[in-house]
């Protein structure tokens, strides 16, 4: 019985060290979004194409789709735009964007060098709406279900793995519902 | 050199008075305010700054956020509630007195109270092995008077 108690102090040793080992892997940066299950927060702007129309959170109802906060200053957009791209020429689901706090002309001339993979484009000049949305560094990637209810954020460039490997398969769960 | 000092001061002074300017309140109390909820919040990108220190162009745009609100008459409370929202706790510096976060306030105190208990006990332990029978004094005694 006395010998236990030696041990004891190795034994809670080791597990502090456990958990210290635990938060080496993690990445500090990824914050858990609190809107996950939630329903798309309200926001109506103006179009970044045609400046005109208006994009707005109804619009974003009745399928499943992926929101996607991008920017041209943004070196991380421009490595995750290949695969949004790919992810588009599939066409297994609807892609919108939020170019966040950036220039229009910039903007325009980006989807014309790189290609358009985004069904519609809502200019957030102020980044109002990423303050709304919880954003706090593009790109990030909201997975929005049928309810326009946000069911999964994704921070930072989405690879071809990730998509194959976390968002499809969320994706076509999400479209089975 | 003088001038040079002249130079230096009216450089800062030009920075200091572009803050005012973004957020002027009329109120010393609703600076002091502005001030003590902006160093309560965290930025979010740079982890370890507050909203009030940080040069972030985030931090930049939750400051005007939180200045906002308070414009339109949002108590303390409300414009932290706003960010815990969309954000969550991690915005907030003191994590919040809430059941999931019990254990991380209660545990430091929890671990003192173990300790003095630990502690106590060993020394009440270590006290009855040096009590010596009644007896066994006695025979001491008797020895020590032999030998002298």
């Amino acid at each position: 019985m006395k010998k236990i108690i030696y041990i004891l102090p190795l034994l809670l040793f080791f597990i502090i060290v456990g958990f210290f080992i635990n938060g080496l892997n993690k990445d500090p940066r990824l914050i858990p979004s609190p809107l996950i299950g939630k329903a798309a927060p309200e926001f109506i702007i103006p179009q970044l194409i045609d400046e005109g129309k208006q994009l707005q959170q109804t619009d974003l109802k009745g399928k499943v789709l992926l929101l996607n906060f991008w920017a041209t200053w943004c070196p991380t957009c421009r490595g995750e735009h290949d695969v949004l791209m790919e992810i588009a020429r599939h066409k297994s689901v609807a892609m919108y964007g939020i170019d966040y706090k950036d220039k229009r002309p910039d903007a325009i001339k980006w989807l014309e060098d790189l290609g358009n993979p985004y069904h519609a484009i809502g200019f957030d000049y102020e980044g109002s709406v990423g303050i709304d949305w919880g954003v706090y560094g593009t790109p990030e990637t909201f997975v929005i279900d049928k309810q326009g209810i946000i069911r999964y954020k994704h921070v930072g460039a989405i690879s071809w793995q990730d998509w194959k490997q976390i968002l499809e398969p969320i994706v076509l769960k999400l479209q089975q519902e | 050199m003088k001038t040079f000092i002249t130079c230096i001061m009216i450089f800062f002074s030009v920075f200091i008075q572009a803050e005012d300017q973004r957020f002027s309140f009329s109120d010393p109390a609703q600076i002091e305010r502005f001030r003590e909820l902006t160093e309560e919040l965290r930025c979010l990108v740079c982890q370890n700054q507050s909203l009030a220190d940080s040069d972030a162009p985030l931090a930049n745009d939750l400051r005007k956020r939180v200045f906002g609100l308070m414009s339109n008459g949002k108590s303390d409370d409300q414009i932290i509630e706003e960010l815990v929202k969309v954000y969550g706790e991690f915005v907030l510096y003191r994590p919040r007195m809430t059941p999931q976060n019990y254990l991380l306030w209660f545990a430091p105190v929890l671990l003192v109270l173990i300790g003095i208990i630990i502690v106590v006990v060993m020394i009440r332990r270590r006290s009855e092995l040096v009590q010596v029978s009644q007896t066994d004094l006695e025979k001491a005694k008797q020895l020590l008077e032999e030998e002298q």
